[in-house]
């Protein structure tokens, strides 16, 4: 615990989030969409176009291990090493249908520009076509079959020829026939790895029928295809090349290699304003700590994401205008959501995992101390429940009642609720049996702060309220809206008078509900960016909402208009270093003591956003708790603005206050999270 | 042209070769490289300078050679001038007057009649903002032309002449400067600018070293101050250029270069190991390592064969194919600093002073090259940076150069610096020293100096030393204590000090007979004989810095300069002080040869220089601002052949030269006008006589009749007749087989012209009155036609022997003859 000015902070590092490594990404040019599947069988989409929000997350399930991801449309499909295809459900984030392709594990797919067929490269050397359909997809035909397993697929963007990826080989099918029609031999290592055969794990085919392929020697390799003859090998790594991805020009191929970085290479002219051009190994990029295994070339940035579980955004310079908010690095680590609940009355946190949840109850101190001072404990923290998820389908949301004796979670296929039962001795937890049939596929879970309702988001963005009393939970009513949006619900936060309830969903609305009415109160003007925090303030029942791009927007539910601090905050607009920062605001809480105060915090940051201080001038030092603290008093109220970050937390998950006004910040600190990861591939260091 | 004085401060010898990038000829025959004023021409092969190339008055700041013509060479200088060179023969073809001062020259095959030149930017005065300018050089006939047709090209150049480069032919010319790349299309008069950040994430400095162009690609290789290297392609668009990064190097990029077909890149830098990266395929490199000191340049001869790298210790390393190392020029070595006073090795002439870390080099002045390096501390040296090692500190000659006396410590930071004392006799076989004593610790603290007696010979050598403990000490040759422990070794003969003051200087007269010592503000002068104080001298305030005997006439008179800038004569005779002048005299130095003594003097940043005889009240001469910074080495070289200047002023340079250091480590001298017009027309009579250089080749072919009417003017020259002469053994042939290897054509070309000349030597009738051997006769009886041509006489029937006894006559008497006309 630590005594920072008017709080005690609980300083949480106890929560062991372990993010899942990347194993395959798919970018939707046309929406601006990336699917990021991970190894524990969860997609995340990020929305490249509102400041790469991660707009839903698709939980996995034990046993699901995605190889590929495809985008046709707008409908998302995987492969994976169990044999199946599966179709995605993105409006109620899980999976429509699997189809069981009979070939053993399927290490690729991919489709052809036209999006009417879906190739899959099997273990047991088939190239398996399906039919993509309105509604489903349908097995077309095999591809002659090939000895060994196919690792990689790439279609020519006519359609009429296919490339394969094999072992020591690349194939090139004729995909009418489907009979092969050259066969180009990749050559092994040198020295001991001559013996080992070499994998193509990515191949490229281009317009102009050149084939570039990445394999475990090491080597970028550019082939005619046409000729079926090699054209140039670069050696990139002393491991592996492990994925390729190419520009939408076909002008850039970049490829990621086991020792973290990612290679360009680009297609220039040799002289300048000529015509023939060749292949030229460009930029190295090195982000990664451990094997790129997801690369997305999109018009703008290199997207990488591999071992080290971080999604990097590398601007390429030369596509961007410099010194602009495009053109900086963006490396995402964390979700952005809550995983963290917190029960403000009764001391508790909740830390969902993608398999188990853990209530942890907080320690104690009675000191006070000096600012800045670390206070000692008197009771420590203690981890109070593992509750271990039954089923293969892995947590999406969970929910802590703030009196701390409701439990909520959900998975794909069910809801759980248990009741909690805390003295200083013992816990109890019991499942509630019976719940009502409405409480399915749901999304997003929250209790009132009376804890006596529990809302659950559920699909078609409606929301599905729930009583709860000693015993028993009874289905009181679903609220619904009039918008028409499908997309799921991602922020329910119901008001602490229990008069309000506020959802937030990915098309970027915001509803307000009247509980007392159980009907729509009002809607909040759309705004272009989607929100990643609503909170509805205790006393004056504003409705304040931050966005994915850092705007902030105070709404009255009474006057169902933006509040004058609002529409001052537009007209002036925002500190620019506010807008530069590359994290979402997850979490607004307000201080009941102080209601002029609004608590907001990202990964980097928390800050005090004081309404009844002037708004800070574009010119102002933005960050200046450090040097107001050195003035004196009446220049400090002079100098002073309305927000007050505070950087002492880092890599923050959660920050929550507690009704005896001391804040519970939850840290991850990223070294924790990087030397829990597998060592790197060996790489000697100069001078040693 | 600048009015010249009559004495002037020049580069001669000793000179830095590695100051700028050389140039090898397309056949790679010979290497060509600015040296001081000069440009100097090597062969690659035997590693001897084949010309020098002299003419202009400033330092050379670069070597070219004409792209349209590769038997010719630009050269530029500091002193405004670009100068077309006929490097084989050494003739000055052309010389462009510029102007300004120039830093470097550049041209490109596609530009005629067009060079580019680095010069300051007007209205700068330091070298910082450079400009490049494109001169076009007038056709006009005649020696000297003014050029006038200047026009900018580039601005803000820096003053690295590696970091400008042109590219696949000609049609665009990159330049760096700071962290900045700039590309100027002559085409399209279009340039593009990229600049890096001036530190990268890493905090390792990205500025630009060095640049190079592909000859066929439009790719652009940057060496950069963190070890980088950086490949620069589609940068004729503002913002899509990109660049791959290489990097092995872990430290600066010193130089690049890209081989003329622009399969390889080569780059080198402080590691001292030559890299060669193979283009497009730039994960593979060889390496060539250890090759001494770091890389400053790096040249490739046209046909690619040949790689050449300078490097900082002022040596020229030719590479034979990126692999084998085929020779090494090698200039007067050059570390960061002398620490040995400059001595002239009385049996070589040569200069001795430190070189290479822990040795000594002799590098001989006349011919300006080193002789030796005598590995002093025996100890192999470590390359890294801060290691103590030993250095040596002091080393001293006696005067026959019988014995070499160094002194080597090696500074340690927790402990008292190690000291050793070797002693080194020169042993006639192997023509070098050899370590005779070494002395560990011969005094408790640092040595300050080390003197021989310059009048003791052999067995008598008497060494001095004096040491911070305060104490001097005298060390002769003894023989030693038990016959079988070999030769005489040194030992100590006499341990002296002076009221506990410590002695900074000591000295010998000439003579031998006194040894003054200045123990900080008094001069003692002892007898060597008794080792008896014979009288002390002081003149307070002011530690004594600098002690010297007159010469010759001058004697009885001793010289010391002191901390408090006077310069001060006593008179030994009458004990007494006989003039004292002040000024802050930095260096005193007798010429051993005449009674004149040198003081160079530190004022205002610049060193003055007076010489003067202590008798005399007036300098003898004196320069102001010799050099900037403060001169604290230099020597008297005797010249091999005295001068016969009658001028006043350059007397004193007659029998002696003087050599100076100047603070960056130049090698300097005075030279006279006399000697320089000497110089200059040595190098002109070759303009004048003939176009064709005066090689034994050509004396074979075509020019004989000239050379041997003078061989036959000159009696002194000729071989005694009596003497059995080879066959064939005419002044040519002897003329071949006495000059150097490595001027002739190759042997095999030679070959059928040497037989032709043997054939055809009789047609010569001059030529037969040398041949005087009855076998020769006896082969022309057989050839009677001939012998009718032969004789004067219309008669044709002479007996053999008649005509032998008349040929033998007419010999005798023309040698009289020729004999009575010269008296």
């Amino acid at each position: 615990m630590i005594q920072m000015g008017e709080f005690k902070v609980h300083r949480v590092r106890f929560f062991d989030y372990m993010p899942s490594a990347i194993r395959s990404m798919a970018f939707n040019s046309h929406t601006e969409r990336l699917a990021v599947a991970r190894a524990d069988g969860a997609v995340e989409i990020f929305n490249f176009a509102d400041n790469y929000f991660q707009e839903k997350v698709i939980a996995g399930r034990d046993g699901r291990s995605i190889e590929a991801l495809c985008w046709v449309g707008r409908r998302l499909f995987s492969a994976g090493l169990e044999g199946e295809i599966t179709e995605y459900d993105l409006e109620n984030l899980r999976p429509r249908y699997s189809i069981e392709a009979y070939g053993g594990p399927i290490w690729t797919i991919s489709s052809n520009s036209q999006g009417t067929l879906l190739a899959a490269g099997c273990e047991d050397g088939t190239v398996k076509m399906f039919e993509i359909l309105e509604d489903r997809i349908q097995f077309q035909t095999n591809l002659s079959r090939q000895k060994g397993r196919i690792i990689s697929l790439s279609w020519h963007p006519s359609g009429a020829q296919i490339a394969a990826g094999m072992m020591d080989m690349i194939k090139i099918f004729d995909s009418e026939t489907g009979q092969a029609t050259h066969r180009l031999l990749v050559d092994r290592g040198v020295g001991t790895s001559k013996s080992r055969e070499v994998v193509v794990w990515s191949v490229a085919f281009l317009n102009d029928h050149t084939i570039i392929s990445g394999d475990s020697a090491g080597k970028v390799q550019i082939w005619d295809g046409l000729t079926g003859t090699l054209i140039s090998t670069h050696l990139v790594t002393k491991w592996d090349v492990l994925v390729l991805a190419i520009s939408q020009d076909e002008s850039s191929v970049i490829a990621g290699t086991s020792e973290g970085t990612v290679v360009q290479f680009q297609f220039l002219p040799s002289t300048v304003g000529q015509q023939d051009k060749f292949w030229v190994q460009t930029r190295t990029f090195k982000n990664h700590s451990h094997d790129v295994r997801a690369l997305v070339h999109t018009d703008t940035a290199v997207v990488s994401g591999g071992m080290d579980t971080q999604l990097v955004v590398r601007p390429l310079l030369d596509k961007v205008e410099k010194n602009t908010q495009e053109s900086a690095l963006h490396k995402i680590a964390f979700p952005h959501r809550n995983l963290v609940s917190c029960a403000k009355k009764a001391g508790l946190l909740l830390f969902q995992f993608p398999d188990h949840l853990e209530l942890w109850r907080l320690g104690e101190s009675d000191r006070n101390g000096t600012p800045g001072e670390s206070l000692p404990v008197k009771r420590k923290p203690e981890k109070l429940i593992q509750l271990k998820i039954k089923g293969e389908d892995h947590i999406c949301c969970s929910a802590l009642s703030p009196c701390g004796s409701w439990l909520a979670y959900a998975t794909v296929a069910a809801v759980r609720l248990y009741r909690l039962q805390l003295s200083s001795s013992n816990v109890s937890i019991q499942k509630v049996s019976k719940l009502p049939r409405e409480l399915k596929s749901v999304h997003q879970l929250c209790f009132s702060s009376d804890s006596c309702r529990l809302f659950a988001s559920s699909s078609f963005s409606s929301v599905v309220v729930v009583a709860l009393d000693q015993t028993d939970c009874k289905y009181l009513h679903t609220l619904k809206h009039k918008s028409g949006s499908k997309q799921p619900i991602h922020i329910l936060s119901p008001s602490e008078d229990g008069q309000w309830l506020a959802t937030a969903n990915t098309d970027c609305e915001i509803h307000v509900f009247n509980l007392r009415k159980m009907k729509l109160h009002c809607s909040v003007p759309a705004y272009s960016s989607c929100p990643t925090a609503v909170s509805i303030h205790p006393t004056s029942g504003n409705l304040v909402s931050v966005h994915a791009d850092q705007q902030i927007f105070e709404f009255s539910l009474k006057q169902k208009e933006y509040s004058v601090w609002s529409r001052q905050l537009q007209r002036q607009g925002l500190h620019p270093l506010w807008l530069q920062r590359d994290t979402p605001v997850t979490q607004i809480t307000f201080n009941p003591n102080n209601p002029a105060h609004i608590m907001l915090h990202d990964v980097f940051m928390f800050c005090i956003i004081d309404q009844s201080l002037p708004l800070p001038e574009a010119k102002s030092k933005f960050y200046n708790q450090r040097i107001l603290r050195s003035l004196p008093e009446p220049q400090r109220l002079r100098e002073s603005h309305a927000f007050k970050a505070c950087k002492n937390f880092q890599h923050l998950l959660s920050v929550n206050l507690l009704e005896d006004l001391s804040l519970v910040v939850v840290e991850r600190p990223l070294v924790d999270i990087v030397c829990q990861l597998p060592a790197p591939v060996r790489q000697k260091l100069f001078a040693t | 042209m600048v009015e010249q004085a009559e004495i002037r401060v020049v580069h001669q010898g000793g000179s830095n070769i590695t100051f700028r990038e050389p140039a090898i000829s397309s056949d790679s025959r010979f290497l060509l490289c600015a040296s001081g004023h000069n440009v100097k021409v090597f062969s690659t092969v035997t590693e001897e300078c084949v010309q020098e190339l002299r003419g202009h008055t400033d330092l050379v700041t670069g070597v070219l050679l004409r792209p349209s013509n590769h038997l010719q060479a630009y050269s530029c200088s500091a002193d405004g001038t670009v100068r077309l060179w006929d490097f084989t023969d050494g003739i000055l073809i052309k010389t462009y007057v510029i102007g300004y001062p120039i830093c470097s020259i550049y041209a490109s095959a596609s530009h005629d009649g067009v060079i580019f030149i680095a010069t300051p930017t007007k209205g700068y005065k330091t070298l910082d903002s450079l400009q490049l300018l494109a001169v076009h050089l007038p056709q006009t006939a005649g020696q000297l032309v003014e050029t006038s047709d200047l026009s900018a090209v580039l601005s803000d150049v820096s003053a690295n002449p590696a970091t400008v480069a042109f590219g696949r032919a000609g049609e665009y010319v990159a330049s760096t400067n700071g962290v900045q790349l700039q590309i100027f299309f002559f085409k399209k008069q279009k340039s593009f600018r990229f600049s890096l950040k001036e530190n990268s994430c890493s905090g390792r400095r990205n500025t630009f070293t060095c640049v190079a162009c592909h000859p066929t690609d439009d790719c652009i290789a940057t060496g950069h101050e963190d070890g980088k290297i950086r490949l620069w392609r589609n940068f004729d668009q503002k913002r899509e250029y990109t660049y791959r990064t290489l990097h092995w190097h872990h430290s600066t990029v010193r130089a690049l270069c890209f081989t003329p077909e622009g399969s390889n890149l080569l780059s080198g830098g402080v590691e001292s190991v030559l890299v060669q990266w193979r283009y497009q395929q730039e994960s593979q490199q060889d390496f060539l390592p250890r090759l001494g000191a770091a890389i400053t340049h790096i040249a490739v001869s046209p046909d690619g064969a040949l790689f050449c790298t300078s490097h900082s210790d002022n040596k020229i390393v030719l590479i034979q194919s990126c692999v084998k190392v085929s020779s090494i020029i090698q200039g007067l070595v050059k570390g960061e600093a002398v620490q040995t006073d400059l001595m002239v090795d009385p049996r070589s002439k040569a200069l001795v002073l430190n070189g290479k870390p822990g040795h000594l080099q002799f590098y001989s002045l006349q011919r300006d090259r080193l002789l030796f390096n005598l590995d002093v501390v025996q100890q192999e040296f470590i390359h890294q940076e801060g290691l103590d090692q030993f250095q040596v500190v002091m080393a001293t000659l006696d005067g026959a150069g019988a014995w070499l006396a160094t002194v080597e410590e090696r500074k340690q930071e927790t402990v008292e610096a190690e000291l050793n004392l070797k002693l080194w006799a020169f042993d006639e076989p192997s023509q070098s020293f050899v370590l005779n004593t070494t002395v560990s610790t011969p005094h408790e603290v640092r040595i300050t100096a080390v003197t021989f007696d310059p009048a003791a010979r052999g067995q008598t050598s008497l060494l001095v030393s004096c040491g911070r403990d305060g104490l001097f000490k005298a060390w002769r040759l003894a023989p030693p204590a038990h016959p079988d422990d070999g030769g005489p070794s040194w030992t100590c003969d006499f341990v002296s000090g002076y009221h506990g003051l410590t002695p900074q200087r000591c000295c010998f007269s000439a003579d031998g007979s006194l040894l003054a010592v200045g123990f900080q503000e008094v001069v003692t002068v002892w007898s060597p004989a008794s080792w008896e104080l014979l009288l002390t001298l002081s003149q307070p305030p002011g530690i004594i810095r600098d002690l010297c005997f007159g010469r010759l006439s001058c004697s009885k008179f001793l010289l010391g300069t002191t901390s408090s800038d006077q310069l001060c004569c006593w008179n030994l005779l009458t004990c007494s002080l006989e003039w004292s002048t002040s000024m802050e005299v930095s260096l005193l130095l007798a010429d051993p040869l005449s009674d004149n003594m040198a003081a160079f003097c530190h004022q205002d940043g610049n060193t003055d220089l007076f010489v003067f005889k202590p008798s005399e009240p007036r300098p003898l001469f004196s320069q102001k601002a010799v050099c900037s910074g403060r001169v604290s080495r230099a020597v008297f070289a005797p010249r091999e052949v005295a001068l016969e200047s009658c001028e006043e002023s350059s007397q004193w340079l007659n029998r002696s030269q003087l050599y100076f250091l100047t603070p960056l480590m130049d090698l300097l001298t005075f030279s006279t006008r006399a000697e320089e017009e000497r110089l200059m027309t040595a190098s002109k009579q070759l303009v004048v006589d003939d176009s064709v250089a005066m090689t034994p080749f050509q004396l074979l072919l075509g020019k004989r009749r000239p050379h041997h009417q003078a061989a036959v003017e000159d009696p002194a020259v000729r071989p005694p007749a009596e003497r059995p002469v080879p066959p064939g053994g005419s002044a040519a042939v002897r003329e071949l087989l006495q000059s150097p290897a490595h001027v002739l054509p190759a042997a095999a070309a030679l070959c059928s012209v040497f037989m032709e000349a043997l054939l055809e030597t009789p047609s010569d009738p001059e030529e037969e009155e040398e041949e005087d051997s009855d076998q020769e006769m006896e082969t022309r009886a057989t050839r009677p036609e001939r012998g009718l041509l032969e004789t004067d006489s219309a008669d044709p029937v002479l007996s053999r022997a008649q005509v032998r006894e008349l040929r033998r006559v007419r010999k005798l008497d023309h040698s009289w003859f020729s004999s009575l006309l010269d008296s």
